[in-house]
């Protein structure tokens, strides 16, 4: 039913696995050959629905994973299970080698959740909501003066520097995308996990999140991503997963170009007009 | 300024000033995470700790704190737990703690719903010495809640799944929330009353994002417009001998809509600025539609 994640593509260098090594190793003497992200035979349910039977999934340092799938095969679920937002039933996550139950070390995992809009209810600048993304380093402290300078850098990569000090509600959909990008951004994060990056972005903002993830990539950083379609991104995708039922059904190459449309299930969503502002509530 | 002549009035305004700095500084969490009504709820439930007060003979001040500060905590609970009837159990704990609270008050040894009246709507006479002492007590509280963890605190309400990943005490965090907004509910109920201090957590947030930005400002704005209506209308209430809770409220309100008819033509005037030169006359749309050349207007097709 399921097929371990074991194929890995020409061009990176190929991390052994370590399976045998005890999860509870210190991170200095895993980093280089614990997987980054290790999902080992997930069950989770939703209500009394099972939507997560039995999936594996691994991401190596470096790497670039697509999580494809049609709506409701669970790949959402999967990512926030990751994240620990989904309890599991059965099996196990781990994050850098360390269980997710003793996992603390968020500020490596900078994460984007599936949002059509970065504001809240009460007015907010993009620097505001930037700076959140830096409170996994700063925890309940202040942000230092270093802090500050992260959050700059991160705007800047998405290409909103001239727009930090605007109101978040008077950006186009997709440039609430790119500020939820650079709040994940701000931790300088090894480890990006992104749902739906791309779904209601229109063109201009796709490129510049393409854009944004090579730099990313090129300087290191690992990436799952739950995509409807490979779209701009699929020169940086290494390796797709796709779900079907809450299992794995494929792991290996993303699939061609051909086959995306093809996928099952597959649904277009409509980019929204660059300079449109977007009014949906986000807690609504 | 005779009025300051007196102490209770001294006391009053002391009273209004704080309600008027930390109901907005509470509230604008509250309205952040679009839970504008929690604070009305708190009221109601404060209302039973006002009757056991009475019936104890102990200050109703602290009485309505505590049972204020376990009301908020099972609502906080109830919102992150359950889910499917959430509302229906809040509802049972507002009306519940109403009910308890004119119970408990007419039990009491010569207590009445005259008792009441003050706690619900406000009064100026009534601000005591004692009441001073630990309105401002739990007022230091609030503010050190609401401006030193201000950070943590807009980012668990503005997305609490991101917050959580980012690793920051979310529960924690989002009950110290509900504790403060309890904290205030009965900071300020001697000067507005239980019944109307959500409306003092929530009418200035809602005046001030009209002029607003950024949450800095809306902060202070709000902080500025709340102050401003208690104190004010802490004043007219002296000098007109009406009830001090509804007169800052409709204040509030008239600084709502006053704002809010400036918001428009300000809002405007950023657009333009905002708008790249060329595309200044982006107001009207300059395509031209293609028409009469055989095809007509039915034959539009989506």
């Amino acid at each position: 039913m399921t097929q371990p994640a074991e194929r890995r593509p020409a061009g990176r260098p190929t991390v052994p696995k370590a399976r045998s090594k005890p999860i509870e190793d210190t991170m200095e003497s895993v980093e280089s050959t614990e997987p980054v992200i290790a999902v080992r035979a997930a069950t989770a349910t939703l209500g009394a629905r099972p939507v997560l039977r039995g999936v594996d999934l691994t991401v190596n340092r470096g790497e670039v994973v697509a999580l494809l799938g049609a709506n409701g095969s669970g790949k959402s679920t999967a990512v926030r299970s990751v994240i620990g937002q989904v309890p599991l039933t059965g099996g196990s996550v781990a994050l850098f080698g360390t269980g997710l139950r003793r996992f603390r070390d968020w500020a490596r995992v900078g994460y984007v959740p599936q949002r059509t809009t970065a504001a809240g209810g009460v007015p907010a600048t993009v620097r505001e909501v930037v700076s959140s993304g830096r409170l996994s380093r700063a925890k309940l402290g202040r942000l230092r003066k270093a802090d500050r300078a992260a959050v700059d850098r991160a705007i800047e990569l998405v290409g909103l520097a001239d727009r930090a000090k605007d109101s978040v509600s008077a950006l186009s959909g997709g440039q609430h995308q790119r500020v939820l990008i650079a709040r994940a951004l701000a931790a300088e994060p090894e480890l990006l996990i992104m749902d739906e990056p791309m779904a209601g972005v229109d063109l201009a903002s796709q490129e510049v999140l393409a854009d944004t993830l090579r730099e990313q990539v090129a300087a290191g950083a690992t990436v799952l991503l739950v995509l409807h379609e490979l779209g701009p991104l699929e020169p940086l995708i290494d390796r797709a997963v796709v779900l079907r039922d809450g299992c794995v059904v494929h792991d290996g190459p993303p699939p061609e170009a051909v086959g995306q449309h093809a996928l099952p299930g597959h649904d277009h969503v409509h980019p929204h007009a660059a300079d449109e502002p977007l009014r949906t509530g986000l807690f609504t | 300024m005779e009025f300051l002549q007196f102490a209770f009035m001294q006391r009053a305004l002391l009273a209004a000033v704080l309600v008027g700095v930390t109901a907005p500084a509470v509230g604008i969490y509250l309205v952040q995470r679009r839970q504008a009504l929690m604070g009305d709820g708190i009221g109601h439930v404060a209302m039973t700790g006002v009757g056991l007060g009475f019936l104890m003979s102990t200050n109703p001040v602290w009485m309505a704190t505590l049972v204020a500060v376990l009301g908020a905590v099972a609502m906080e609970l109830i919102r992150s737990y359950g889910r499917t009837h959430g509302d229906i159990a809040l509802a049972l704990l507002f009306y519940g703690g109403m009910a308890g609270g004119v119970m408990l008050i007419n039990l009491a040894p010569g207590g009445s719903n005259a008792n009441l009246t003050s706690y619900l709507f406000g009064s100026l006479s009534t601000v005591s010495a004692d009441d001073i002492v630990s309105i401002c007590l739990l007022a230091a509280f609030v503010m050190l809640v609401t401006l030193g963890l201000r950070r943590q605190l807009f980012a668990v309400s503005q997305d609490e799944e991101f917050a959580r990943v980012t690793g920051l005490p979310v529960r924690a965090l989002n009950l110290l929330v509900a504790i403060t907004a309890a904290v205030t509910v009965t900071v300020a109920m001697r000067v507005v009353g239980l019944l109307l201090v959500s409306a003092l957590m929530v009418v200035p947030v809602a005046a001030a994002q009209q002029l607003a930005r950024s949450f800095r400002a809306t902060f202070v704005i709000a902080v500025l417009v709340g102050t401003g209506v208690t104190l004010a209308g802490t004043v007219t209430s002296y000098y007109q001998d009406v009830p001090p809770g509804a007169t800052i409220v409709l204040l509030a309100i008239a600084v709502f809509v006053l704002l809010t008819a400036l918001a428009a033509p300000l809002s405007r005037r950023r657009a333009r600025a905002a708008a790249p030169p060329g595309e200044a006359a982006a107001d009207t749309c300059d395509v031209a539609v293609p028409s009469g050349t055989g095809t007509g207007g039915d034959d539009v097709r989506v």
